[in-house]
């Protein structure tokens, strides 16, 4: 029973980029998940009442926190955008290897681009005290 | 020589009973969570996130509240069905396997009632 192969037989394949795009979009839909599981505990904090919310706040203020909220706002929007290259690929098209390496560089280049506007509209946003 | 029964065939269930349905739901949720998390990453970095009033306000609004909740039961129902495939993949033996499942499944359920609560909360308050 322990002989027979796994998928996705990550140790019999010649490294190629494109896999790391595809085991990164694991590994950030993964770590969204607990960009999710943040979310949901500032929206408690919220409806917990301003006292509650302060708290959350000067949490997410420490440099491990917004650390972590990098690290989310990456995961989110490298996922988003290898998601939409996911679905594409789910109707048969751009499958081809030339196409599919493309298709990687535009994921790449997007998510870091979005992920410096995100954090810099972040930073603004937290910026400015009530 | 197919070793495929005919019923099995017609009702292409497959191996774990279930068909595709594990993969279409992930298409389905992925799908809806464009333009979903799309508006709410768009709407929160351009509120004055340290204000207590403005973010309750915000949240408070009925349509905010009701595409807030789908967000939440989206990317519950997207999580929890890529967190299984993970753990399936690499976590071979059975014990382990079967604990992190029930774990993943019962934190997903939890922080989608969390979620939904609070914005009721919010909304209805």
């Amino acid at each position: 029973m322990n002989q027979r192969p796994l998928s996705p037989h990550l140790g019999v394949y010649k490294f190629a980029y494109t896999m790391s795009l595809s085991i990164l979009h694991r590994l950030t839909g993964v770590a969204a998940t607990f960009g999710f599981l943040a979310l949901v505990w500032w929206l408690m904090a919220l409806a917990s009442g301003p006292d509650a919310y302060a708290r959350a706040m000067r949490c997410l203020g420490t440099p491990l926190a917004k650390l972590a909220l990098v690290g989310f706002t990456f995961s989110f929007v490298y996922h988003f955008c290898n998601g939409i290259r996911h679905l594409v690929w789910d109707t048969g098209r751009g499958l081809e290897r030339a196409q599919a390496r493309m298709s990687g560089a535009v994921v790449v280049v997007s998510a870091l681009l979005l992920t410096a506007l995100f954090v810099w509209l972040g930073c603004r946003a937290l910026a400015v005290t009530p | 020589m197919s070793l495929r029964s005919p019923l099995g065939r017609v009702l292409g269930k497959g191996a774990a009973g279930e068909g595709v349905g594990h993969w279409w739901v992930q298409r389905v949720t992925a799908v809806a969570l464009i333009p979903l998390t799309a508006w709410f990453a768009i709407a929160l970095v351009g509120k004055q996130l340290q204000s207590y009033e403005v973010m309750r306000g915000w949240l408070g609004q009925p349509w905010v509240a009701v595409f807030a909740l789908l967000l939440v039961l989206a990317v519950a129902w997207h999580s929890k069905l890529g967190v299984q495939v993970v753990v399936e993949d690499y976590v071979p033996a059975k014990g382990p396997k079967t604990a992190l499942l029930l774990i993943s499944t019962f934190v997903h359920i939890a922080a989608a009632a969390a979620g939904i609560f609070a914005i009721l909360r919010m909304a209805l308050a």
